[in-house]
């Protein structure tokens, strides 16, 4: 059974004050399903990536967040990861001082389940002994920095700091491809990407893409899905998804601008204003 | 997230978790508690040493004496003077059994990785650590190059007359009442010499780091530096230092003559009952580069403010101080420059970690005499706050003399990012494994100074500091 992420009449306010920001979402994203959601600034798609992801900063009020059936919402966003959950960030977080490489090795250990039991028998060990053996980790580091077209000298380099906006969203794909993730979110990982870039991007995106990844590209632009075929299009307005379709769909979007969203689904009062 | 509650139950658990360990209790000489001058007598008989080093002795003691406990540092009335032995000659014969040390103890040198050779040494099992072969072949290697790495003692006895025209010229016992402790009492430390034009390789100590002489409670230190020479000196290790009484003070005096080089890297753990309160001094002349690399963690009171006085133009020195400060303690470190000639330029990095309420402070003076023309200096100090209990304070003295200088001084105080946490933590780490990389990554500027065996144990240490801080 491929597993399947729902959304379901999502309620979500910013913690700490009375902003709600997503107004019953509702979504179905599973494995082998590429879909993209599209809207305007503000409109609460980031939001949306990262209560699925379990940002404290956000608080859901209504509603729940289920993967294969069960409630994520109590779920760290460890654990979500643990889970097969995977965040591509719109604006991916500097961490200085730690190499990419000793930070994926953390990561991939604690998804792949290495971390789960000490090195030798039942002592601790060495600390960081239980972690991917080191030659492999490099191998597999290395081969995938080629494939993703990364240079293999951001492996030394220090997370995200000093990359180029274009360095910062090859490196997210590069995370993505490391931790295989069921289900993605990508957050406007298009954004900010020359046409080369944006190309590289999208071959990434399609390599991975296949029948073991669901993937929730969030995206303002067409121009990206000349690249990526999804599978389902969806409209985000005002903190819901208000329309959803085929990728016919997206072009009618381009075509129209998010005027002719805002014409249909604004409240009265905010149209008349 | 975890709450508060389960945090600080956490924090229990791991506060409990003790790993000091103890010296062997058998001593081939143990002077009686306390001080006065007929101690001094019996440790200047025991040690056999020259009419004037004994006369110095008599005179720091009296100046120890004279002189009141500093009052502006850290908070030192635990400290008992009548409750401490002042000298203790390490015997050759073994202590206890490996079998009687804790398996707590055990699993700790398990976890830092810290080489079977030195588990028992550490331990207090072993009276001296074996040194590797390799060790034997570098000092053949030194002797031919006119180097001279002996512990204080040997080096008083075999070169007394380079020892005494340095002894006590950097740091006179009149300086502060814990180097007048010091001068007083001082046993082991290591005396250095390199030799004009000499340049050593590998950092001394790096093989050799530890033996019984260099872990004593008053060591001294004295390293010359020749001019053009240059050396690497480390000392410490990652492993808990328990010591059989809750007082270090340590000397450290260094000349770099003209274009010498010198770096002092050190890394102590101190078990955390003790007071470390040490004094470090280097003169920097002509072009002379001196470095401290300065990383205190453990102890319950750390005052330690490395010095660099630059005597000569284009002398330059370097401090880069980490402090990591957990629950009862205390981290006032920081470091001084002085700039006493033109040109001379000096930079300070000090970074502070507090947690479970620890207290970090920065202290540092910055001083450019009249005439030092063209000098400049960096200060920049970074204190990270784990937790809401924690508390760090800068406290910067600037003292310039001279118009013609360029000073920048930054400091800030940050707690852990959380939207660097939540990044690491989308990732599949914990929200301890994301928050102990976050403070790696703070540190990580000192800890990529060091030599590469100590980086990867000081890596560990913190990872095990870190350990069960959060739920
Ligand atoms: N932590 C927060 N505090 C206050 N307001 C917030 C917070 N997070 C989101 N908002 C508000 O919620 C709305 C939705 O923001 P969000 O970032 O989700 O939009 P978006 O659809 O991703 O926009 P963009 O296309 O520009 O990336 C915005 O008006 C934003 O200002
Ligand atoms: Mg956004």
């Amino acid at each position: 059974m491929p597993s399947e992420l729902v959304i379901k009449d999502l309620r979500v306010k910013v913690a700490d004050s009375d902003l709600e920001v997503l107004k019953g979402v509702n979504l179905t994203v599973r494995q082998g399903e590429i879909h993209a959601l599209m809207g305007p600034n503000g409109s609460g798609k980031s939001t949306l990536a990262y209560a699925i992801m379990g940002h404290p900063h956000y608080e859901v009020t209504e509603g729940d967040i289920l993967l294969d059936g069960e409630s994520i919402l109590e779920l760290e966003p460890n654990e979500r990861a643990r889970k097969g959950l995977f965040l591509a960030f719109q604006y991916p977080v500097a961490v200085p001082g730690v190499s990419m490489s000793n930070f994926l090795r953390t990561a991939v250990s604690n998804i792949r389940g290495y971390t789960d039991k000490p090195a030798v028998g039942d002592k601790p060990g060495v600390i960081g002994s239980n972690l991917m053996p080191m030659k492999e980790f490099r191998a597999e580091l290395l081969q995938k920095m080629d494939e993703f077209h990364v240079d293999r000298s951001f492996a030394r380099r220090y997370l995200n700091e000093g990359f180029s906006g274009g360095e910062k969203k090859r490196v997210e794909i590069l995370q993505m491809a490391m931790l295989q993730p069921k289900i993605a979110i990508m957050d406007e990982t298009d954004s900010g990407l020359d046409i080369d870039a944006l190309r590289i991007v999208a071959d990434g995106v399609n390599k991975l893409a296949g029948p073991n990844l669901g993937i929730l590209l969030i995206t303002h632009y067409q121009r990206i899905l000349n690249y990526v075929k999804p599978h389902f299009v969806h409209v985000f307005y005002n903190g819901r998804v208000v329309m959803s379709g085929g990728p016919e769909l997206a072009a009618t979007l381009e075509e129209k601008g998010y005027q002719w969203v805002k014409q249909q689904f604004d409240e009265p009062a905010l149209v008349t204003a | 997230m975890a709450t508060a509650t389960d945090r600080e139950a956490l924090a229990g658990i791991k506060e409990e978790y003790q790993y000091g360990f103890a010296m062997p209790e058998e001593y081939v000489f143990k002077a009686r508690k306390g001080l006065d001058h007929e101690i001094i007598d019996q440790i200047s008989d025991m040690k056999r040493e020259p009419a004037w080093m004994r006369e110095f002795r008599h005179r720091s003691l009296d100046i120890f004496l004279s002189k009141p406990m500093p009052t502006w540092g850290a908070d030192l009335s635990g400290i008992d003077f009548d409750d401490i032995y002042y000298y203790i000659k390490p015997t050759e014969k073994q202590g206890k059994s490996w079998d009687e040390i804790p398996e707590s103890i055990k699993t700790t040198f398990d976890r830092l990785g810290i080489p079977e050779a030195e588990r028992k040494f550490l331990a207090g099992v072993g009276a001296q650590y074996e040194s590797e072969v390799v060790y034997h072949s570098l000092q053949e290697q030194w002797k031919r190059q006119g180097v001279i790495f002996l512990d204080t003692d040997t080096g008083l006895k075999e070169h007394e007359d380079i020892f005494k025209e340095y002894f006590g010229t950097v740091i006179p016992p009149s300086d502060n009442k814990f180097a007048a402790l010091n001068s007083a009492v001082w046993s082991g430390g290591s005396f250095v010499y390199v030799p004009k034009g000499v340049h050593v390789d590998i950092p001394l100590q790096a093989y050799f780091r530890i033996n019984a002489q260099n872990m004593g409670q008053f060591e001294r230190t004295l390293i010359i530096v020749e001019e053009g020479a240059s050396v690497h000196y480390v000392e410490g290790c990652t492993a808990p230092i328990y010591a059989s009484d809750s007082l270090h003070s340590a000397v450290v005096e260094i000349i770099v003559k003209k274009n010498g080089r010198c770096r002092y890297t050190t890394i102590q753990n101190w078990s955390t009952d003790v007071y470390n309160l040490v004094t470090k001094r280097a003169v920097a002349y002509e072009g002379a580069t001196m470095e401290w690399i300065d990383g205190n963690l453990g102890s319950k009171v750390t005052m330690k403010y490395p010095a660099v006085y630059m005597l000569g133009p284009r002398a330059h020195g370097e401090i880069l101080s980490i402090a990591f400060a957990g629950r009862g303690q205390h981290q006032d470190a920081g470091g001084k420059v002085i700039h006493g000639a033109p040109y001379t330029s000096s930079k300070i990095i000090s970074k502070s970690i507090s947690k479970n309420g620890g207290r970090a402070s920065y202290r540092g003076l910055l001083k450019v005499a009249k005439g030092a023309v063209g000098s400049k200096s960096t200060v920049v100090c970074d204190a990270l706050l784990l937790d809401d209990q924690s508390r760090s304070d800068t406290y910067p003295y600037i003292e310039i003399d001279e118009q013609d200088v360029q000073v920048g001084h930054e400091a800030s105080v940050s707690k852990v990012n959380e939207e660097q946490l939540f990044y690491l933590m989308s990732r599949g780490l914990s929200e301890e494994e994301a928050t102990t990389m976050i403070v790696s990554g703070f540190i990580e500027p000192m800890v990529k100074e060091l030599p590469m065996e100590y980086a990867v144990e000081m890596n560990r240490l913190i990872q095990l500091q870190m350990e069960g801080t959060i739920g």
